[in-house]
């Protein structure tokens, strides 16, 4: 088993070296940073984008790609926002429909052999266009149990990075320890194979994609209850961002190499590189470059350490 | 008889034939009194579309995972510097073009560059770019609105023979990427390497060349798309790209160039740009609002790649 | 055939035909497995081998006939069905997932692995199968497959398919096993299969060795085009007498010309691999044979010429190689493309002007060429995939010929062409190489090795021999092929 960890130790250490690296330069630029009011605040943003993360992950585990992630967690903040808040019953309906759509769509993709990146270009706008016909203006307030989860102030560790480590460590459980996780990853290796051994293909990519929008509920709602409202393009960004965090989790496109950990770590970098520039006292206007950046440099990292792991492996 | 059968084969021809049904639709409920305005509308606004989806299409035809997320960004920045660059003085004109293309070819290498040297899909290499080029932009523009030349600004919102300026230039790229796709051996390469990508670098095809020079064009285009938007708006705004994104590769994917890779459509996207936009104005006449608008675009989006796959599939 | 009480066969086929498109794979296949035999199953590429196999395993439905399980008839034999009779199979190309540990690959093979705990289990049964087949295998079960060495993974898939956690295994299907393992895995694994049958187990082993299977093996079942034209029990097989039914003569030397050796600046040339074995050089006008067992590096060799002498950045007027894929959905074929396109593609470069491309000139040299290599085909408009596979790979050796290189590179391009077109090839390649032409050619067919003017023997990646001349001979490249490495 030991062999185990250190292969995925190796998978995190690009990751999680430039996570603590961040955190670092930002400590030393502004030690206040350190209290728990600072941590707080540096990472309070990074729990729904954590959340979008893994829900991208997983979509990305079957060699899928979701475009409509932003769009799809913007509905649901929108639904947070107004049905869950007033008539919880009907919100909850909504929401376990959406669950259903996100399956249902995993099953056209597969039957009919679609790219799913089309298929899901699509749907941002049904899922657009479904949030403004809920939330036309910006509006609506996040339920009260909501906004108090998302505030509250646990002893010692904020409740920003308590949430981190949970979403990590279930994540992880669930697609990389389980028993189902493993015919999930399976069929993003090698769908051949596991079809060869009796399983269904269809029944995991709806598996997957019920999964993802399970983990993107989670992220709107959480966004709400930091926001306290919502609005039809809250979190158009979170298509983009939720990509690069997978990917510098050291998650790839495809062959079903994911890491839950990996993605988390991810999304809370890129979270901060925001932070890091503004302490920097770099305009806010390169806020996003530096998230460019950094994703780059990290890639580039990442290349270099698996040409020296392959120079080592072959001398 | 037979050229009508022969027509009717033709992948573009529906796009073209929805957006003709909701053009009669919508001039239906007005009486015919806004035919005229309607049409020039459409081509005014679709043009843009058109530009910006060819560049999308020869990209999108490089095969599987090739498609250019920076458009809207490159869009944005082109739009910026050229205006700045100009700063309302209609001597500037040319140099205000020649930096947008500059800024167009600088963005493409960028990206194929990324995705050679860091060998990561064309995907998350242009998301990367579009960071840093969205960043510039913000940099650059500092909320000032600078007025285009006049002389642009007449032209691109004017019309010659009754068509718009920029359904001209439109017509005259498409003419070129026509050209390039069917009659030079370029067009023949990018479609190679859309198909097979093994295949074609057996075959002795320049693969890393085609491709980056094919990223180049998309980025061009997207800045050219820009620089032209920005005029006809009266000024260049930060988020003057971000719609673009999506309806780039709607439109190519709508006008029926294949998603796999290795065929491409330059009539289909007219007849998807004409369509996108005449949707949009038909649910406004009758009163549908922004949500419904969206919804139904989706729905066209998935409708029509459910029946594009489904045809594939049988040919296989 | 012989007298064998069909309700005692673990499994049995009868009469199964199944077609693709013209193309008859199986015509007629009656094959009955008892409990405790091993059957070998033998016979060339294109004889049905798989297709019977991939029949037994469920996961092709044949268009007639039937299959019956311990005696009972199955209507609806699937995948699922298949396993939960412990009916496994070790596939040819390797079948596990690359991103999966050797623990989690088992819980893919099996389903009962499941709930709290399943990692302990599924670790120690995997691990206990890999101990007792392969002992002193050093292989943890906790690293990823993807990192395994390809004589690994196939240990681990042998080990996965042999394992029992509920259901019991009654027949394992083997095909081509021992192709990337070394003679002493190879052995440990016959010794395995031996006492696996031994207690009541069957086995399917399919193998090129023809010594393997007739020391492992109870009875030999040999095919050819799609029938079973043989079935006798191994004891009074010789190998011989295995090939004359198989349906190849053994010929004597054939009508080469031997050609003086050329031994000026070679055409191209490749380095020793890693350091190890012979470099290879082709000189003007040699036809040069790559050989030994398939997946030993020839494929790669070709490819890492043709990369090295053709540029990815610019267009090149005149190309110094042209190459001819023998996977032709892998590198060869652009399926969306007419025959016209297929074939004038690689000549572009030569029928345009300042980058247009002159249509007639591109009809012109496209029907020249069907009429000179006989390409069937009302209208070379066509699609390409509307041709069988052996015009799709005349198109494609068109494709290579019509350019100006100076040498070609063959994949084993004659793979599942017909015997008929092998023939007009072959006369084709003689008459360009005595006009100048440099040819390097691998074939997995013994038949086209030995028209070779020089032979390279590959193993494990590295060129192991160089045959020339009279030493083109099936035996010595059989030997070669077994040969390791010098560094």
């Amino acid at each position: 088993m030991t062999n185990w960890f250190t292969r995925d130790a190796i998978r995190l250490l690009i990751p999680a070296l430039s996570l603590t690296l961040l955190l670092l330069v930002i400590f030393y630029l502004q030690p206040r940073a350190m209290s728990y009011n600072g941590l707080n605040l540096l990472f309070n943003l990074a729990v729904p984008i954590a959340l979008a993360t893994i829900a991208q992950m997983l979509i990305m585990t079957v060699n899928d790609l979701d475009l409509s992630m932003g769009a799809f967690v913007s509905f649901v903040a929108c639904v947070v926002a107004t049905f869950l808040n007033t008539n919880p019953f009907l919100g909850i309906a909504i929401l376990a429909a959406a669950i259903l759509a996100y399956a249902a769509l995993g099953v056209l993709i597969h039957v009919r052999n679609l790219p799913s990146i089309v298929v899901t270009l699509g749907m941002s706008f049904v899922w657009g266009g479904l949030a403004v016909l809920i939330l036309p203006a910006p509006g609506g307030q996040s339920p009260v149990w909501l906004r108090a989860l998302m505030v509250s102030k646990p002893p010692l560790v904020p409740l920003a990075i308590i949430a981190s480590i949970l979403v990590a460590v279930c994540a992880h459980f669930l697609i990389m320890r389980s028993s189902l996780g493993v015919v999930l990853r399976g069929v993003g290796g090698n769908f051949r194979s596991v079809e060869r051994a009796g399983w269904s293909i269809v029944r995991a990519r709806a598996i997957i994609y019920a999964l993802a929008a399970f983990f993107a509920i989670l992220a709107g709602s959480a966004l709400v209850g930091l926001t306290t409202s919502a609005d039809a393009n809250i979190a158009l960004r979170y298509t983009l961002l939720s990509i690069a965090g997978v990917i510098l989790g050291g998650g790839e496109f495809v062959g079903g190499r994911v890491s839950p950990i990996g993605a988390v770590i991810g999304a809370l970098t890129l979270t901060l590189a925001g932070s890091f520039l503004s302490f920097l006292r770099i305009s806010p206007d390169w806020q996003i470059g530096a998230q460019g950046m950094i994703l780059i440099i990290v890639l580039a990292l990442r290349l270099l350490f698996n040409r020296l792991e392959r120079r080592g492996k072959s001398a | 008889m037979i050229s009508i059968k022969l027509l009717l084969e033709k992948p573009w021809i529906w796009s073209f034939v929805a957006a003709a049904i909701v053009w009669f639709v919508t001039i239906m409920f007005t009486g015919g009194a806004s035919a005229y305005g309607l049409s020039q509308a459409a081509l005014t606004f679709a043009a843009f579309s058109i530009i910006v989806g060819i560049g999308q299409m020869f990209v999108i035809t490089l095969g599987p995972g090739n498609i250019d997320l920076s458009v809207p960004a490159t869009m944005t920045l082109s739009g910026t510097i050229a205006l700045k660059l100009m700063g309302g003085a209609d001597s500037m004109v040319v140099p205000g073009l020649l930096v947008a293309v500059a800024i167009g070819v600088a963005v493409g290498v960028g990206n194929y560059g990324l995705i050679k040297l860091l060998r990561i899909p064309p995907i998350i290499a242009t998301l990367s770019m579009s960071f840093i080029v969205q960043s510039t932009a913000i940099w650059a523009n500092r909320g000032l609105r600078i007025k285009p030349p006049a002389i642009l600004a007449d032209f691109t919102t004017s019309m010659t023979l009754g068509v718009p300026n920029v359904a001209w230039i439109a017509l005259g790229l498409s003419i070129v990427a026509y050209w390039l796709l069917q009659k030079l051996i370029y067009g023949r390469w990018v479609s190679a390497i859309g198909q097979n990508i093994l295949a074609a670098r057996m075959t002795g095809i320049p693969v890393d060349g085609v491709r980056i020079v094919t990223y180049v064009l998309c980025a061009v285009l997207a800045s050219v798309c820009g620089f032209l938007l920005a005029n006809f708006s009266g000024g260049a705004a930060l988020n003057m790209g971000s719609e673009y994104l999506l309806m780039s590769i709607a439109v190519v994917v709508i006008g029926g160039t294949a998603v796999a890779g290795g065929n491409s459509n330059v009539p289909g996207i007219w007849g998807a740009s004409l369509f996108m936009f005449l949707v949009v104005s038909m649910l406004n006449t009758y009163g549908f609002d922004a949500g419904i608008r969206l919804i139904m675009t989706g729905i066209i989006i998935i409708g029509v790649i459910v029946l594009a796959g489904g045809h594939n599939s049988e040919q296989r | 055939m012989t007298n064998i009480r069909p309700q005692d066969a673990v499994i049995e086929v009868r009469d199964a035909r199944v077609s693709f498109g013209a193309v008859k794979a199986l015509d007629g296949v009656t094959l009955a497995i008892q409990p405790g035999e091993c059957v070998g199953l033998v016979g060339h590429n294109g004889a049905g081998k798989s297709t019977i196999v991939n029949v037994i395993n469920g996961g092709l439905t044949p268009h007639e006939g039937r299959v019956a399980l311990g005696g009972k008839l199955i209507e609806k034999y699937n995948v699922k069905v298949a396993r939960d009779h412990g009916v496994r199979c070790v596939f040819q190309e390797l079948s596990l997932c690359p991103n999966l540990t050797v623990t989690e690959n088992t819980r893919i093979m099996h389903r009962s692995l499941a709930g709290w705990g399943w990692r302990k289990k599924a670790s120690a049964v995997v691990r206990a199968k890999l101990d007792e087949i392969f002992p002193g295998h050093r292989i943890p079960v906790g690293a990823l497959v993807g990192d395994l060495t390809i004589a690994e993974r196939q240990m681990v898939e042998i080990a996965t398919a042999f394992s029992e956690v509920i259901q019991k295994v009654r027949l394992i299907i083997l095909d081509e096993p021992t192709s990337s393992l070394d003679a002493g895995l190879a052995a440990q694994l016959l010794a395995f299969v031996r006492a696996f049958v031994k207690t009541g187990g069957s086995v399917i082993f399919i193998s090129h060795i023809l010594g393997e299977i007739l020391s492992t093996c109870d009875r030999i079942v040999v095919m050819k085009d799609g029938k079973v034209v043989a079935a006798r029990p191994s004891e009074g097989c010789t190998e011989h007498s295995l090939v004359e039914s198989m349906g190849s003569v053994v010929k004597g030397p054939s009508a080469r010309s031997i050609r003086e050796i050329n031994t000026g600046e070679p055409v191209l040339s490749a380095a020793r691999h890693a350091g190890k074995g012979l470099p290879l050089k082709a000189h003007r006008g040699e036809i040069i044979g790559l050989a030994g067992l398939g997946g030993h590096g020839q494929t790669e060799t070709l490819i890492d010429i043709y990369l090295k002498e053709s540029g990815n950045w610019v267009r090149e007027r005149a190309p110094k190689v042209a190459f001819i894929a023998g996977d032709r959905r892998l590198n060869g074929v652009f399926p969306l493309w007419s025959i016209i396109k297929n074939m004038s593609i690689g000549h572009l470069s030569d029928l345009s002007t300042k980058g247009f491309i002159r249509r007639q000139d591109e009809a012109k040299l496209v029907e020249n060429w069907k009429s000179k290599i006989e390409i069937r085909t009302k209208d070379v408009e066509n699609g390409i995939l509307s041709l069988s596979g052996g015009n799709q790979q005349k198109v494609l050796f068109a494709r290579a010929l019509a350019t100006r290189a100076d040498a070609v590179l063959m994949d084993d391009p004659t793979r599942g062409v017909d015997i008929g077109t092998k023939q007009e090839v072959y006369s084709i390649l003689r008459s360009e190489a005595d006009k100048g032409r440099t040819f390097i050619w691998y074939s997995t067919e013994m038949d086209e090795i030995c028209l070779c003017d020089r032979v390279y023997v590959f193993n494990s990646g590295v060129i192991v021999a160089e045959l020339t001349g009279d030493q083109v001979t099936e035996k010595n490249i059989l030997a070669a092929s077994f040969r390791s490495a010098a560094a």
